[in-house]
C-alpha cells in the first residue's frame, strides 16, 4: 500500500477518522493544533459525518468528549501540554468513570519551542492512574489510535497519548489500516456510573485500584513494549516513546550491543524491567521530558544498581533530546559540526509587519510613560511578542492579564492594565473579567481583537463578533466598553481613549479591532 | 542513498514547501522521508529551519545530528551561517543570496558574504532575482539549484511538482517548474 506522508498529528488525525472516531472537539495549541484541524479540512471526515469542532478552552473540550462517550461514542481531545492543566478536572474525573472510548492527545514541547514551560503529561497520566500510549514514531501513533480505543473499550478507561513536539511536527510514511465504522449510539450500562456522587465515586475508585493489574498486563503483553536482547550486559537501556530513535540513531548498523527495553505504553511494563534490572550492572534511562521513568525506576532512596538519566544530569535535565545528548551518555565520540561563525545575529521572532497589535502597543508605550509605577499585565498568544517592544510585564498562562492585573490593582498598582487576545479571552479571561466588575477593580483590559486565534494559524476564535455583548452581559458599564482600529492614523485617538479609562476609577474595557494581517491575507487570496 | 538536508529561512517565507516537493518525490522512489518542521511562535518572522532526511534504509531521529548534514538549502545567507553547526566536512551550502533583513543589527553584507566563500563547497545567487522574472518563488528556484545534490533525477522533482500544485492547475505548475529550471541553470 503506498505510504502517505503525514505529521505525527496528522497521522492521529488520520487513524481517528479510519478508527470509527466519531467526535473530536479541541483547543489549539501548539504542538497539537494540527491533529483537529486536520480532521476539520478532511472531506472523508464530512463524509462520515464526523463532529469536528474548536472549543472554547480544553475543558469544554473534553467535557464535550464524555458526553460523546456517554452516547457510546468514540471521541478524541487533542491540546498542548499546558491544555492539560486547564481541563485537569474533568481530566482526572474520567478516569474515575472509567470513561470508555476516549483518546486524550497531548503534545508535550520539551525545549519550549513555543510554550511557557516543559511540564511532561506522564505525570498526569500517572495521577490520574490511566493507561498511557507515547508511540515513537509517526507509523506507531497511527496504529496505537486503534489500539488505544481498543484498550479504552476493553478495559473501562480514558487513553492519554502524550506526543513531543517532534513527534507531531515531523512528517513520515504512514501505511493506512481499513476504516472501521462508528460504533451506534447506546447508553451506559450502570446507570450510576456517571454519577460521581461520594457513594458512587468511591466504589468506582476501588474499581480503578483494581484494573491496575489488568493495565499492567496490557503493558507487558500488547507487543508495544518490547525487551530487545543485547550482549554487553554492562549497561541496560530504557527509552520511552521518540528516545528510542535517539539511541538508534547512535547505531547506524541498527544493531545497540545493550539490551534496551523499549517503551511506548505505560503502566511501565514490571516484568521486562525487572528483567533488564537483574541482568545489566547499571541502568540508563531515555526520556523526552522530564525524568517520568527514571524518577520510578530510581525510587526515592536511589538505593541498588546504578540509574543513569537526567535526575544526575548524566543528560541535561532541560530541553529536548538528541542524539548528540545520548552519544554523550554512552560516551561515544562526539562529531561536531563547525560553529556558528560571529557575524551571525539573533533573529528573534516578532509581530509581522503592518500587525495590528504593534498599533495596540505603540499607543499603550506611549501612554504609559506618564506611569512610572503602572503596569501592564500581559497573557496567550502572538501579542506575548510585545515583551520585545517593551510594552507588557507579565505573561503567566491563558487568562492571567486580567486576573493578575485585578490583584495588582487591589494593592495599589496604578494603573493596571491587562492585554489579552480575543482568543484568549474566550478561552478563559471571562471569569477574570466578572470578579474584576463584583470587586469593581480599578482596570483597563485591553482585548486584542484580530479576528482568530492567531498564534495557532488561525482558528476562529469562541468570542468572535461577540466581545461588546459579553463584556456588556458580565457588567462592564457599557460607557467604559470603547473599540478602536489600531490604524497609525488613530493614534492620538487611541492614546485619548487609554488615558480616559486609565482616569475612570472602575473597569473599563477597550477593544482595539482589526484582522490579523495574515489572516487577513489567506482572506483575500481566498477571493 | 542517504541525504540528510537542513532547510532554513526566515519565518512565513515558504522554505517548508521546498521541503514537501523532495519528501513528495523520495517517497515515490520508495525511499523512507522524515521531515521534522516549526510551528507556532517561533515562526512568526524569526530564523525557521526544517530537517529533512531521505534515505534507502530505515531512518531513526527525526532530526539530523550535528556535523551529518549533507545540504543546507537556506532562502537567506545569514540563515545559512547560523545552521553550519548542522554541516557535515564535505557538505554543501545552497543558499539564496538577497538577505531578509528584518532586525535592525543585521550584519554587513561584505561580511556575509565573505563567511560563505569561506566554505568548501558553496552556492550562493540571488535566487529572487530570478523568480522575480518568472513570477514564481525564490524557493523554487533554490530547489533547483540543489537539485544536482538530493541523488533524486530532476524528472521526479518535476512530478512532485505537478503532484503537489496539480490542485491549483496547470498555470501553477507550469511557473514553477520553471522555476526550479531556472535554478538548475542558474549556476
Amino acid at each position: 500500500m503506498q505510504k502517505t506522508l503525514l505529521l505525527g498529528d496528522e497521522a492521529i488525525a488520520q487513524a481517528f477518522i479510519d478508527a470509527g472516531g466519531s467526535a473530536i472537539n479541541s483547543y489549539p495549541g501548539t504542538p497539537s493544533t494540527q491533529i483537529t484541524e486536520y480532521v476539520i479540512k478532511s472531506k472523508e471526515a464530512k463524509a462520515k459525518n464526523i463532529v469536528a469542532n474548536w472549543c472554547s478552552n480544553e475543558k469544554t473540550a473534553l467535557e464535550a468528549s464524555l458526553g460523546v462517550a456517554y452516547a457510546g461514542k468514540r471521541a478524541m481531545t487533542c491540546m498542548k501540554h499546558v491544555g492539560l492543566n486547564v481541563c485537569g478536572d474533568p481530566f482526572m474525573n474520567a478516569a474515575i468513570i472509567g470513561t470508555k472510548g476516549v483518546l486524550i492527545v497531548v503534545a508535550d514541547d520539551p525545549s519550549m519551542f513555543s510554550s511557557q514551560d516543559e511540564q511532561d503529561s506522564r505525570y498526569y497520566g500517572h495521577w490520574a492512574m490511566i493507561p498511557m500510549l507515547e508511540p515513537s514514531n509517526q507509523q506507531e501513533a497511527y496504529d496505537m489510535v486503534f489500539f488505544g480505543y481498543e484498550l479504552s473499550e476493553k478495559l473501562g478507561t480514558p487513553i492519554l497519548m502524550r506526543i513531543p513536539t517532534r513527534l507531531a511536527h515531523s512528517r513520515a510514511g504512514v501505511e493506512r489500516r481499513e476504516a472501521l465504522p462508528q460504533n451506534p449510539i447506546s447508553y451506559p450500562n450502570d446507570p450510576k456510573s456517571f454519577v460521581l456522587l461520594p457513594v458512587n465515586a468511591k466504589r468506582l475508585y476501588r474499581e480503578l485500584i483494581d484494573k491496575q493489574p489488568l493495565f499492567t498486563k496490557s503493558s507487558e503483553e500488547s507487543g508495544y513494549n518490547r525487551y530487545i536482547a543485547g550482549a554487553d550486559k554492562k549497561l541496560g537501556i530504557i527509552t520511552t516513546g521518540i528516545a528510542y530513535n535517539y539511541l538508534m540513531e547512535n547505531y547506524p548498523d541498527g544493531h545497540c550491543p545493550y539490551p534496551v527495553v523499549k517503551i511506548t505504553q505505560y503502566p511501565l511494563p514490571y516484568s521486562l524491567l525487572s528483567k533488564l534490572y537483574d541482568e545489566c550492572d547499571s541502568l540508563l534511562v531515555l526520556e523526552d521530558g522530564q525524568p517520568f521513568v527514571e524518577e520510578h525506576i530510581k525510587g526515592f532512596l536511589g538505593k541498588g544498581k546504578p540509574v543513569h538519566g537526567r535526575l544526575d544530569e548524566t543528560i541535561r535535565r532541560d530541553g529536548e533530546l538528541n542524539a548528540e545528548k545520548v552519544a554523550k551518555a554512552l560516551g561515544k565520540p562526539m562529531e561536531s559540526g563547525a560553529a556558528v561563525p560571529a557575524v551571525v545575529t539573533n533573529r528573534p521572532p516578532a509581530l509581522c509587519a503592518g500587525c495590528p497589535h504593534i498599533d495596540s502597543y505603540e499607543a499603550v508605550i506611549e501612554v504609559m510613560k506618564q506611569y512610572e509605577h503602572g503596569r501592564v499585565f500581559g497573557d496567550i498568544g502572538c501579542y506575548t511578542l510585545g515583551f520585545n517592544m517593551g510594552a507588557i510585564n507579565t505573561t503567566v498562562c491563558m487568562g492571567a492579564s486580567i486576573t493578575m492585573a485585578k490583584g495588582a490593582a487591589e494593592m495599589g498598582i496604578f494603573p493596571s492594565l491587562a492585554v489579552i487576545g480575543d482568543g484568549t479571552f474566550g478561552h478563559s479571561g471571562m471569569t477574570g473579567l466578572l470578579d474584576c466588575v463584583n470587586e469593581k477593580a480599578n482596570v483597563v483590559v485591553m482585548i486584542l481583537d484580530n479576528d482568530i486565534t492567531a498564534m495557532t494559524g488561525g482558528q476562529p476564535s469562541s468570542a468572535n463578533m461577540k466581545l461588546f455583548n459579553i463584556c456588556k452581559g458580565l457588567g462592564v458599564d457599557p460607557d467604559h466598553i470603547r473599540t478602536i482600529v489600531p490604524l497609525k492614523k488613530n493614534h492620538e485617538e487611541f492614546k485619548k481613549i487609554l488615558e480616559e479609562e486609565i482616569a475612570y476609577n472602575g473597569v473599563s474595557v477597550i477593544i482595539p479591532q482589526r484582522v490579523c494581517i495574515v489572516e487577513n491575507k489567506k482572506r483575500v487570496s481566498a477571493k | 542513498m542517504k541525504k540528510d538536508i537542513i532547510l532554513c529561512g526566515v519565518g512565513g517565507d515558504g522554505i517548508v514547501s521546498v521541503a514537501k516537493i523532495i519528501s513528495d518525490a523520495a517517497l515515490k522512489l520508495g525511499m523512507n522521508v522524515k521531515q521534522s518542521e516549526i510551528h507556532g511562535m517561533s515562526q512568526r518572522g524569526g530564523s525557521v529551519f526544517s530537517h529533512l532526511r531521505i534515505s534507502s534504509e530505515p531512518i531513526f531521529s527525526d532530526v539530523i545530528p550535528e556535523g551529518k548534514a549533507d545540504i543546507i538549502l537556506s532562502s537567506e545567507p545569514m540563515e545559512a551561517l547560523r545552521y553550519l553547526p548542522f554541516l557535515s566536512p564535505e557538505g554543501w551550502v545552497i543558499t539564496n543570496s538577497d538577505p531578509f533583513i528584518n532586525i535592525t543589527n543585521y550584519p554587513a553584507m561584505e561580511q556575509v558574504n565573505a563567511e560563505l566563500g569561506k566554505l568548501k563547497h558553496c552556492v550562493s545567487f540571488n535566487a529572487n532575482e530570478i523568480a522575480k522574472q518568472l513570477h514564481a518563488r525564490g524557493n523554487m528556484v533554490l530547489l533547483g539549484a540543489a537539485a544536482p545534490y538530493l541523488g533524486i533525477d530532476f524528472a521526479e522533482l518535476e512530478e512532485a511538482i505537478c503532484n503537489i500544485f496539480g490542485r491549483k492547475g496547470q498555470e501553477v505548475v507550469d511557473t514553477n517548474i520553471a522555476a526550479i529550471r531556472a535554478g538548475r541553470d542558474a549556476k
